[in-house]
């Protein structure tokens, strides 16, 4: 599906509308308006999990400032966070916390695995650490480095952001009325 | 009272529990742990050595040694190694150091939780770092450090709805 923008669907043939509405009524599509709205304030849950999470903070401070994207807002509560950014080593202690902290998110929620540590396990094929992410939830972008730099970081957001453009109320999981089978 | 004297000493005391004592970079003696608890509060009482730095296990391929870091604040000084040697790996026990020093808590916990010694007579033995259903003591020699699946290590979950 191509990318919706706002503006894309402001473009409304002028003949549709009456004279005395031409000048005041807008038209467009509610996944425009939503997709508009949640991509520029998707906020990320304050998470760090190891190393990466400096790099994730760098990304936020004043040199990179993932604010610029609207994301500015790190919340300190997983029930008003829209992104989860595993960032760093995942060892088995802490797995059932992250995972607790993934299902506190309400729907729609986003998991980004930053650095080799989340994607794989990394350099540590230990008893101690979750050998990737994706063993715990579904994964939507995975960002390579070790750590990745933050315009790495902020890459993979715009990617999210894209991805985000890209989905309708219509066919989500989270606003059907049975879960798929 | 110098290392040489409280040696000296614990020989007299305790003649057929005290059984080597090699010579290297600390004063080290090796020890029986039959009657480790009188050894222990006599090292404390008479020898004034009365703060347990550090307690640890060596796992080697003949016994485990279970290694005590004695020192003094009464009589500032060198530290004084006690080890104990158990040659029984299958099922290792020695005394706590618990009733005579209140510092091998959390030591003797985790000296169980990787290796897997017990120590007899701990007020509350059980794991400190690793988790209830964890699948073995992973500082020991024998254990195989390869990879483990989040269903394998015996983690339990919260209910679904009291996440």
């Amino acid at each position: 599906m191509p990318e919706r923008s706002l503006e894309h669907t402001l473009s409304v043939p002028e003949t549709l509308l009456p004279d005395d509405l031409k000048r005041n009524v807008l038209l467009t599509t509610v996944d425009a308006v939503y997709n508009w709205a949640r991509r520029r304030s998707m906020w990320p849950l304050t998470f760090g999990l190891a190393c990466c999470a400096l790099e994730m903070i760098a990304a936020g401070a004043s040199r990179y400032d993932y604010g610029r994207l609207g994301m500015d807002i790190p919340r300190a509560t997983p029930r008003q966070a829209d992104l989860l950014i595993l960032s760093g080593t995942i060892t088995h202690k802490m797995a059932p916390q992250v995972l607790r902290v993934w299902e506190q998110m309400p729907e729609p929620k986003y998991a980004l695995a930053m650095g080799a540590c989340a994607i794989s396990g990394g350099t540590f094929s230990s008893y101690a650490v979750v050998q990737g992410a994706s063993q715990l939830m579904p994964i939507d972008i995975f960002v390579p480095g070790c750590p990745p730099r933050p315009e790495a970081l902020i890459n993979a957001f715009v990617k999210l952001h894209e991805m985000l453009l890209k989905q309708s109320v219509k066919t989500v999981e989270w606003y059907a009325k049975e879960p798929k089978a | 009272m110098s290392h040489d004297a409280t040696l000296a000493d614990l020989q007299a005391a305790f003649p057929d529990q005290v059984v080597e004592h090699p010579q290297g970079l600390d004063f080290t003696v090796v020890v029986l742990p039959d009657r480790l608890r009188e050894l222990f509060l006599h090292l404390r009482d008479k020898a004034k050595l009365n703060y347990l730095s550090n307690l640890t296990v060596v796992d080697r391929p003949e016994r485990f040694e279970v290694v005590y870091h004695l020192y003094s604040t009464i009589e500032p000084g060198p530290v004084f190694v006690v080890k104990v040697y158990l040659p029984d790996k299958e099922s290792a026990h020695v005394p706590s150091a618990v009733p005579v020093w209140q510092s091998a808590y959390y030591q003797e916990r985790e000296a169980f939780d990787m290796f897997g010694v017990v120590f007899d007579g701990h007020p509350g033995l059980t794991r400190l770092l690793l988790w209830e259903g964890f699948p073995g003591h992973p500082l020991r020699k024998d254990f195989v450090n390869r990879t483990y699946s989040f269903d394998e290590m015996g983690q339990t979950l919260p209910p679904e709805d009291q996440r």
